[in-house]
Order: C-alpha cells, then structure tokens, then sequence
C-alpha cells in the first residue's frame, strides 16, 4: 500500500530542529514509522542541522571541560544495544509507547453518533488524540482555528477533496472546513493534534466543546 | 589527516570499538564548543549550556554503538543529540521517536558509502556558507527555534535532494531485503 498524502517540509523541518508541540512530535514519528518518503526527507533536514553545527561558530568550554569529561566516562559506561520499541497491532511504535500497550489500552471516551476519542497526554502546548469513527459515519462539522494533523491508521476516511488510507496525513490549515465521513468496509482510527481547539458548526456541539475537550 | 567529515567518523568508530580515550578527546574539542554555542543561541545561559554540551558528549561516547557512518555524518549525529537534550533541558518536554528499522546483521562497512554519507553534511556546510546572508539567517531562526512551525519556509534553496535520494535507495533496499 502506498502512502499519498505526506507531510509538509514545514513540519519535517520544524519535528527535526525539534520545535514543534509534543502532540504534533507524535503524529509526525507516528507517520515516519509508516513512511519511508518523509523518513529520508527528514533524515536530509536533520543533515542540514549536522551543516549548521559544523558551520555556525563556537563558544569554549571551561578550562577544566575536557578533564571534566574524561573523568566522567570512568563512570558512564558504554550502554549496549537496548531493545528498539516495537509496534503493537495498529499502533507504531512511538504510538504504542504513548498508549502504553496496544489498541486494547487505549481508553476510550464516547463522543455521540459512535464517534470516540482517547485524549493521550502530552504538554499544553497542543492536544492529540486518538479518534474512533464507525464505519459509514462521519466526524462532526469542524472548522479550524490551528492546524490539525489527521493520520489514518486504520480503515479510511473521505472528504470532499480526498480518499485517507492507513499512513496518509491530512494537514488542515485555518480555511479548512471539512467534513469527513469513515468509509464502508471498516472501522477508521486516527491519530489528530490540533494546537487549537476544533470550532464545531453546529450549535449543540460548540456548547459541548469546553466539557469534551474536542 | 584533514579534519573533514569521514575523519570525525574514524574518530568514532575507534571511541566504538575500542574505547579510545584520544579520540575522544579530538572529538570533545571540535564538537563541544559548537554544541554549547548551539545551545546558547537557542536561549541556554552559560551555565546550562556547558552542563548540557557534557552531557551530548557523555552521550556519544556512550551510544557510540549506535553511530551508523553509512547513514548519517558525526556532525549530523551529535546535531540530533543535542537537539534531544536541548528538549529535555528546556522544554521538560517529552519527544517521540519515529519506530527503528531492523537494519539486520551489520554487514562489511562499504567504504564508498561511508565517504559518500560523511561528504554530504561538507558539502551542504559549503552550500549553506554560499547562501544569500538573508536566507541562511532565515534556517539558523529556524533550527535556533526563533520561528514556529508555521512562520517556517521550508524552501531553503540547499541541495536536499541528493541527500534525500540516497537515504530512499538505503530503504527501499532495506524494505527489499525484509520481504
């Protein structure tokens, strides 16, 4: 399967200088684990951090740094080969981390028509959650104020521009208003950040809002 | 030997394989003083950023393992150590790391690629020393964390490309091998 809809340079440059909120951190490993395209892309901005290590100037250390740091390693030894995280089911590995385990961890909220979602924790910075949408139905009418980052990591979600299967990541910017359905066959699970809350169109909705923390 | 990129990876790979103190050392001058100026720019004090740039190189020395000359130049490695620690120290934040590939059994080191992996951080430092002052300030906000994601200009008007090609071969060699 082949992933279509990738990351934004902005994104894969601002997650490898290592600026952006934790939630987004998350949903940009989460895609990398999936992506090899925006893997190598990151690789080459995490380069041009390397460039600019070598090229930006220095400032010296204290006169006894060196001797510092050399006694210090009589104390560190060096760490051998610990057990990379692994994946588990559906959840890529920095994702199973966070959820502390597979899909059957994660615990989920009801947010009416079906939908359900698991706030995972992170700093305040911006909010991520996962997002549970039965098959057929459609996530409640929402504008953005922020940006919000969708990935598919199961089933598939459609809306008016465009298909979303397992991998791809929708980046929404303000003017988006959208609405997207999950598609027949399958339950959809995504993993969204938004670094502001979602402004739901319907009325109902909006005065749920400051309660559900959607 | 000239002090370019594949000379600091030799040096690593001796701190790897044999817990070479000397090389070590080399190591510590030319990277610790530009990872403290790398920390002071993105808004450590002094005081921290000197802590922090021991802890970087503490860091390598113990993950030494971990240091892939085929994929990535020392510079580049020691950038993302710093970066995490920097994350650490002042955001108190946590960061997710994207899943590691089972690269498999580490195969004969193939020389050819080591240099070609080493030369490409050279190569880009140059590229970057040519930009137009305006631009290359523009990355520098970008990597110091002046700019937020947003304000970013992902078209930095360096040769990327390469750079990005070879690591896509590296895995769609990898992804051939895992099926």
């Amino acid at each position: 399967m082949t992933i279509r809809h990738h990351l934004s340079d902005q994104l894969l440059m601002s997650y490898a200088a290592g600026h952006l909120p934790e939630a987004f951190n998350l949903v940009v490993a989460t895609h990398v684990s999936l992506c090899d395209e925006c893997r190598a892309q990151l690789a080459s901005f995490e380069t041009v951090g390397g460039a600019l290590i070598q090229t930006f100037g220095s400032v010296e250390m204290g006169e006894t740094a060196l001797e510092v740091a050399l006694a210090r390693l009589e104390a560190v030894p060096q760490a051998t080969q610990r057990a990379p995280l692994k994946a588990a089911g559906i959840l890529p590995a920095p994702l199973a981390d966070y959820v502390g385990g597979n899909l059957a961890n994660v615990r989920w909220q009801r947010i009416g028509g079906g939908v359900k979602q698991a706030i995972l924790p992170t700093d305040n910075a911006a909010m991520v959650r996962l997002l549970f949408i039965p098959a057929g139905k459609a996530v409640p009418d929402h504008g953005h104020r922020g940006m919000e980052l969708t990935l598919v990591l199961q089933g598939a979600f459609a809306d008016a521009n465009d298909r979303f299967n397992r991998g791809d990541v929708e980046v929404a910017g303000e003017d988006m208003e959208h609405t997207p359905v999950a598609l027949q066959g399958e339950d959809c699970i995504c993993l969204a950040a938004t670094d502001a809350p979602l402004r739901f169109m319907s009325l109902i909705p909006r005065l749920a809002q400051p309660f559900l923390r959607i | 030997m000239p002090e370019n990129a594949a000379y600091w990876a030799e040096l690593v790979i001796r701190v790897r394989d044999r817990q070479d103190k000397a090389a070590f050392a080399e190591l510590f001058r030319h990277f610790a003083p530009r990872v403290k100026a790398f920390l002071m720019k993105s808004g450590a004090g002094a005081t921290l950023a000197e802590e922090c740039a021991q802890d970087v190189m503490a860091t390598l020395w113990q993950k030494a393992h971990l240091f892939d000359p085929t994929r990535a130049s020392v510079a580049t490695w020691v950038f993302t150590i710093a970066r995490n620690r920097r994350i650490d120290a002042l955001r108190k934040s946590r960061r997710a790391e994207p899943e590691e590939l089972d690269w498999g059994p580490e195969p004969e080191l193939d020389q050819a690629e080591v240099i070609v992996a080493q030369q490409e951080t050279d190569l880009l430092g140059r590229a970057l020393a040519q930009l137009p002052e305006k631009q290359r300030a523009l990355i520098e906000r970008a990597y110091f964390g002046e700019l937020s994601h947003s304000e970013i200009a992902a078209e930095t008007g360096l040769p990327l490309g390469t750079i990005k090609s070879r690591i896509r071969l590296a895995l769609d060699k990898l992804r051939h091998h895992m099926t």
